[in-house]
């Protein structure tokens, strides 16, 4: 990884940074948290299924890990909250682990291993509604008490830049990985597995790091969630809502490419967040709208919106190369 | 080299190969032919790692590597081509060369200099920027083999690199697998096209289901009636000699 590899990554950074100057109205700063946060956890997703082509169907379970775990360290053990979101973020990659362990080395691949997430998904969130240690169907609420040593902020914006920074950072991660042996091998295990083994690649240990690396982003963006809401329950942390939108942001904006999730959540969002300002009062619009898009990507745009901008004719790889 | 001692290969009740030994010269290139499902590709699958063998022995540089997984083999010195092309579709024909040259460098300026220094050894320099799906069939053989010489292998596995080439093809390609061998890599190649194996191979075993039934130079197997009557059925090498005297 070269310095002109970062620069791209450090003006969005540096040009979103000054949306809070001019946007102050909180309803917005609320939103763009919110696709922040999305983002996050799509670009967790991309790892494992955009680069590694290791489709996964409940990334829920790093996400609920994440939010729980902030959550609960800081009510139940008095934990501070930045401590807690940290190690909310290391048990994501043990759980990401764990479940790439049982899968991939049972050689689970495509549909199967989707179905294995989504399974482990659900089990975690019927869990977590059911114990009384993770309070349950009430979930668990995080006493209010603003002080930046207590990762709670007076304005929206505080928490706009750190989920800024935190996809500021996996921007950089992902682009490293782009860049490096790791991802030359981890796109190799997409595109063609036995190819990739009879070259010397540990096809194993590779889906094994990629798992982790993407159960530790998308477990931050659970727990910067628990932080930024101060609630969670199951059905937020564990839900299938949050799978499906870590796997339609990298697909709308592009899979396996440094921006795609970003520019799929905003897109996403944004689209959303627009139809429901235009339509006004009509139930469920905005997700009408994301339907649509979806379809329209995945139609016109199969390698996503960043696809559409590259000069036409011109190869996926290649493009990569230049 | 390579050693394989008495390896079996069954799948459920089929006997692939059978009781199979071969032994391959450091520094030579020798040949495996054999009729169609004679188990030449399973015996290749078993040297590479893909498959285990039931019964039976793989070594490699004396060392006994018959329960290693293929990367583990790769990273030992053996490469292997398949004979099913296996590109990367997604991605350029440098990036493809890349993945093998990666194996022995870390960094990526590295093993793309690499890539790009063993792509224009097997013709592809021109080809190099672009994507792999768009190649032809020739550009994919040469590929696979780039990829395979990127690993910077002891041992190199050739599974048909020759079929589906037209013969002006051909001969472009076996110079290259000549010099290939000149330069220090070991070759094991499985070849129907008879020229390039006559050419190139100073050993050659052949495989009739399962089991070697000839070992020895090129222009002897051909000869030896055992081979003539594995690939035409009983009793042709009989008749070609009846054939040969009248003619």
């Amino acid at each position: 990884m070269t310095f002109r590899d970062i620069v791209p990554i450090a003006v969005v950074i540096a040009l979103l940074a000054f949306v809070p100057a001019f946007v102050t109205a909180n309803t917005v700063l609320n939103f763009l948290v919110f696709t922040l946060i999305i983002a996050l956890a799509a670009q967790g997703w991309n790892i494992l299924g955009g680069f590694g082509g290791q489709f996964s169907f409940g990334h829920a379970a790093f996400f609920g890990t994440g939010a729980y775990a902030a959550a609960l360290l800081q009510v139940r053990f008095g934990m501070n909250p930045w401590v807690a979101f940290v190690i909310g973020a290391v048990a994501g990659a043990a759980v990401g682990w764990m479940i790439g362990y049982l899968s991939f080395r049972s050689g689970l691949r495509g549909s199967y291993f989707a179905l294995v997430t989504l399974a482990f998904a659900e089990v975690l969130r019927i869990l977590a509604n059911a114990a009384t240690f993770t309070g349950g169907a009430a979930g668990v609420l995080i006493k209010l008490d603003v002080r930046p040593d207590n990762f709670q902020f007076e304005s929206r914006g505080a928490f706009f830049w750190i989920a800024l920074a935190l996809v500021g950072a996996v921007l950089v991660l992902t682009r490293w990985i782009e860049r490096s042996r790791f991802g030359a091998q981890l796109v190799a295990v997409r595109e063609n597995e036995a190819a990739a083994k009879a070259l010397g690649v540990d096809t194993l240990r590779v889906k094994l790091g990629a798992i982790t690396a993407s159960g530790a982003v998308t477990a931050a963006a659970g727990g910067l969630y628990a932080q930024y809401f101060l609630y969670v329950d199951a059905n937020i942390a564990y839900g299938t809502w949050i799978s499906v939108e870590a796997i339609l942001a990298p697909i709308v904006g592009g899979l396996g490419t440094v921006f795609g999730p970003l520019v799929g959540a905003v897109a996403l969002h944004g689209l959303g967040e627009i139809t429901k300002l235009a339509a006004g009062s009509v139930p469920g619009i905005d997700l009408m709208v994301f339907g649509g898009l979806l379809v329209a990507a995945v139609a016109f745009a199969p390698q996503g919106i960043l696809g559409l901008l590259r000069r036409p004719g011109q190869s996926k790889g290649a493009a990569r190369h230049a | 080299m390579l050693e394989v001692q008495n390896a079996t290969k069954r799948f459920g009740g089929l006997v692939a190969v059978n009781q199979a030994s071969l032994k391959v010269a450091a520094g030579s290139i020798t040949g495996l032919i054999g009729p169609n499902g004679a188990g030449k590709t399973t015996l290749f699958t078993l040297i590479s790692g893909f498959e285990k063998p039931t019964e039976g022995r793989v070594l490699f540089e004396g060392q006994d590597i018959s329960h290693d997984e293929p990367h583990v083999r790769a990273r030992r010195g053996i490469a292997r081509t398949f004979q099913i092309v296996q590109p990367f579709a997604g991605l350029s024909v440098l990036e493809n060369i890349a993945v093998g040259a990666h194996l022995r460098h870390a960094k990526r300026r590295d093993a793309m200099a690499r890539a790009e220094e063993v792509g224009r050894r097997v013709g592809l320099g021109p080809e190099l920027d672009k994507s792999a799906s768009s190649l032809t069939v020739a550009g994919r053989k040469r590929l696979e083999l780039a990829r395979a010489l990127a690993t910077e292998p002891k041992l190199l596995l050739l599974d048909e690199v020759l079929a589906g080439l037209n013969p002006s093809e051909i001969r472009d390609i076996i110079p290259v697998i000549r010099t290939i061998r000149d330069e220090g890599t070991t070759i094991l190649m499985i070849e129907h096209v008879m020229q390039a194996v006559m050419n190139l191979c100073e050993q050659v075993y052949v495989l009739a289901q399962g089991r070697i039934i000839a070992e020895g130079p090129p222009a002897d197997v051909c000869d030896d009636a055992k081979v003539i009557e594995a690939y035409l059925g009983a009793g042709a090498a009989e008749r070609l000699k009846r054939e040969k005297v009248h003619a």
